[in-house]
């Protein structure tokens, strides 16, 4: 057994997963009432990844992410409120409702990029841990894909010039198993994504995606390599996700047996029962996390409805640097 | 920056891109240089323009990549946003293609998507044109594509003091800026520039003061025009010349004035006629002077085809000064 991180650690994982959750279940359910008009990727299933990730990172660090990214946002500190706005295209979104759910943005969190397409966030990723290593920085760079992202040429362009070039960025593949509607042995090569490292003569890990001890462990040996110096990891960790590709696919091309038994083992009221049975933390510390949460979501919500729709004056704004518009 | 620099002193557009590179590598030190074949030991740059600036600035900051523009072409957008100001080269046009995606999706657009929080000041080097029976895919001019996109901006510079203060201005804009240079006309000397002096983006130059009809051209067609102005001098018609320089965002105001004077245009580019640059131009002038035009806006440009390899073809792809005289008496008419 790995060593169990501190209590306040495994809380801390605890608070962003509950806050991710609690998020997630709030935007489908203001979408089913008709208050968010958008395309929406629910992360719901993903929640340990970015939870278990985050904690190893800083402001400073940089993270890149991808359509299916609220989770990563609100994992690395990214305020509730700003994305709420965002969704609801009010001029206090993150983006003033320019980029909306699949461009979420907020560089005084790190995060740099949120790209609506497949594998593009990988050679931007390289390119925020070059401008780190070029100025001597000790930061790392995140940059977050899913499994069929594998597929396309930029990340293999990016995993062999990151590896040329030693380059400080964690490679996360959140592997749930679907590209889209396709499953990944219907459209992947290879037995592991991880094996891929191999290739660009880089670690490879395939960890438990949906156990956040050993998330922590396998996050924290790349991100330590990767503000050492020396180099790239791909790390691929096994998920689901439990809303299919987009809000609204019935999922009609995921087994049923293979979608029962993924939900049977949610991840999330899986950890919270081990953080009690192993007496990491008791219900009511838990309970307190759970309704500080609610207490925010609620006040994001409210913030995000009660804030002004942005005025389509800014369609004309933000194009070009502001002294050449 | 350079004392002994004289008046008369002539260079081509390779030392100009050269002295360009090494003055802002030395004036900033967020500029980073990377591209196939650019460092001294890979040879310093295909055509040697970068010759030099990876011993004097160290391999950290001047960087041959591997033949991956999608990679290193995104890894200059991250690199941009991080606070870096980098310069890539593709090393030909053609080559944009494998990485548009990180172009029009990703450095056009993030300013903003993120709502201006992020911006991307980066230049994408690259050259192209025909001339040397590159064949379909080595020659092609397709600056279109990126004036297509808003948030990107597009340089194509025709001579060598052009070409060195269009490079320090596009470095030190804060917009993403594709800069074209023109393959065929990179030996050519011209009057060197002045060290150390930018050109800002978005400011044609008036080229030759005329008074009966505006020559409006940009990168290789800035070669004929004056050709063909010459000739048609000798006939008594009087052509006024713009260069366009950065043909995105177009500089109307030049184009406008100079047309209000003249009321005829004709506009040259070497990409080809369809969807161009020059159906810009044409219809911007229409919208604004179809009144006061005594003939409607000509454009010449290369033939609507792939341009092809054979020596004969090539030559007949690309437009003629006769092309241009034609049209100027078109309007003439």
């Amino acid at each position: 057994m790995e060593l169990i991180p501190p209590a306040d650690i495994l809380l801390d994982i605890y608070r962003r997963m509950t806050a991710i959750k609690a998020n997630d279940e709030r935007i489908i359910a203001t979408m089913k009432a008709g208050r968010l008009t958008m395309p929406y990727y629910s992360a719901r299933g993903q929640e340990c990844i970015p939870a278990a990730v985050s904690v190893l990172l800083t402001k400073e660090d940089y993270l890149v992410t991808i359509y299916r990214g609220i989770h990563d946002m609100i994992a690395k500190g990214v305020p509730t409120k700003l994305i709420w706005a965002e969704l609801a295209g009010r001029s206090t979104g993150t983006c003033k409702g320019k980029g909306g759910p699949m461009h979420v943005t907020h560089p005084e969190s790190g995060c740099m990029v949120t790209t609506g397409v497949v594998g593009a966030g990988l050679p931007i990723g390289c390119g925020l841990a070059l401008a780190a290593q070029v100025r001597g920085e000790k930061r790392v760079t995140v940059t977050n894909f899913g499994d069929g992202a594998s597929n396309i040429g930029a990340f293999h362009e990016s995993l062999n010039l990151a590896s040329v070039w030693k380059l400080p960025v964690i490679f996360m593949c959140q592997n749930n198993r679907y590209a889209e509607h396709t499953s990944y042995a219907k459209g992947t090569s290879i037995e592991s994504i991880a094996e891929r490292a191999k290739s660009y003569s880089m670690p490879g890990v395939r960890v438990d995606g949906n156990d956040p001890v050993a998330l922590y462990h396998v996050a924290r040996a790349a991100i330590e390599r990767a503000r050492a110096g020396q180099g790239p990891t791909l790390i691929e960790a096994m998920t689901f996700r439990f809303n299919g590709h987009l809000l609204g696919d019935m999922g009609d091309y995921i087994p049923k047996a293979e979608y029962q038994a993924a939900l049977a083992a949610d991840p999330y009221p899986r950890y919270r029962q081990w953080l009690v049975q192993e007496k990491h933390a008791a219900p009511v510390a838990l309970d307190a996390i759970d309704a500080e949460v609610n207490e925010e979501l609620e006040a994001a919500v409210k913030f995000a409805f009660d804030s002004p729709l942005t005025d389509p004056v800014e369609i004309t704004r933000d194009i070009y640097a502001a002294a050449s518009a | 920056m350079n004392a002994e620099q004289n008046a008369e002193q002539k260079i081509n557009t390779i030392q100009a891109i050269n002295w360009a590179l090494d003055d802002a590598l030395a004036k900033h030190s967020n500029v980073i240089l990377f591209g196939e074949e650019v460092a001294d030991p890979e040879g310093g740059g295909v055509l040697k323009a970068t010759q030099g600036l990876s011993s004097k600035y160290g391999a950290n900051r001047v960087r041959s990549t591997p033949i991956s523009e999608m990679g290193f072409v995104g890894a200059a957008v991250g690199a941009a946003i991080a606070g870096m100001r980098p310069v890539a080269e593709i090393m030909l046009m053609n080559f944009v293609a494998v990485c548009m995606d990180q172009i029009t999706n990703h450095a056009a657009k993030l300013r903003f998507m993120s709502g201006g929080q992020t911006h991307v000041p980066l230049v994408l080097r690259t050259m192209t044109g025909t001339g040397f029976q590159q064949g379909g895919q080595h020659s092609d001019f397709l600056e279109a594509w990126f004036c297509h996109t808003p948030g990107i901006k597009v340089v194509m510079p025709s001579n060598p003091a052009d070409a060195y203060g269009l490079m320090l201005g596009a470095i030190e804009d804060d917009d993403p800026v594709l800069y074209v240079e023109h393959l065929a006309s990179y030996w050519n000397p011209g009057a060197a520039p002045k060290r150390g002096q930018a050109i800002a983006l978005g400011k044609a130059r008036i080229a030759r003061p005329g008074k009966d009809v505006t020559l409006i051209g940009y990168s290789r067609s800035m070669l004929d025009i004056p050709v063909v102005a010459e000739t048609l001098a000798k006939d008594g018609i009087d052509c006024e010349i713009i260069d366009l320089r950065t043909v995105s965002p177009l500089d109307m105001e030049t184009i406008l004035n100079s047309v209000k004077k003249t009321r005829r245009a004709v506009v040259v580019h070497e990409a080809v006629r369809s969807f161009g640059v020059g159906a810009e131009v044409s219809a911007r002038i229409h919208e604004a002077l179809f009144r006061e035009l005594k003939a409607p806006v000509q454009r010449v440009a290369s033939k609507d085809s792939p341009v092809p390899f054979a020596k004969q073809l090539e030559a007949a792809f690309i437009y003629s000064h006769a092309d241009i005289e034609q049209a100027v008496r078109h309007t003439m008419a």
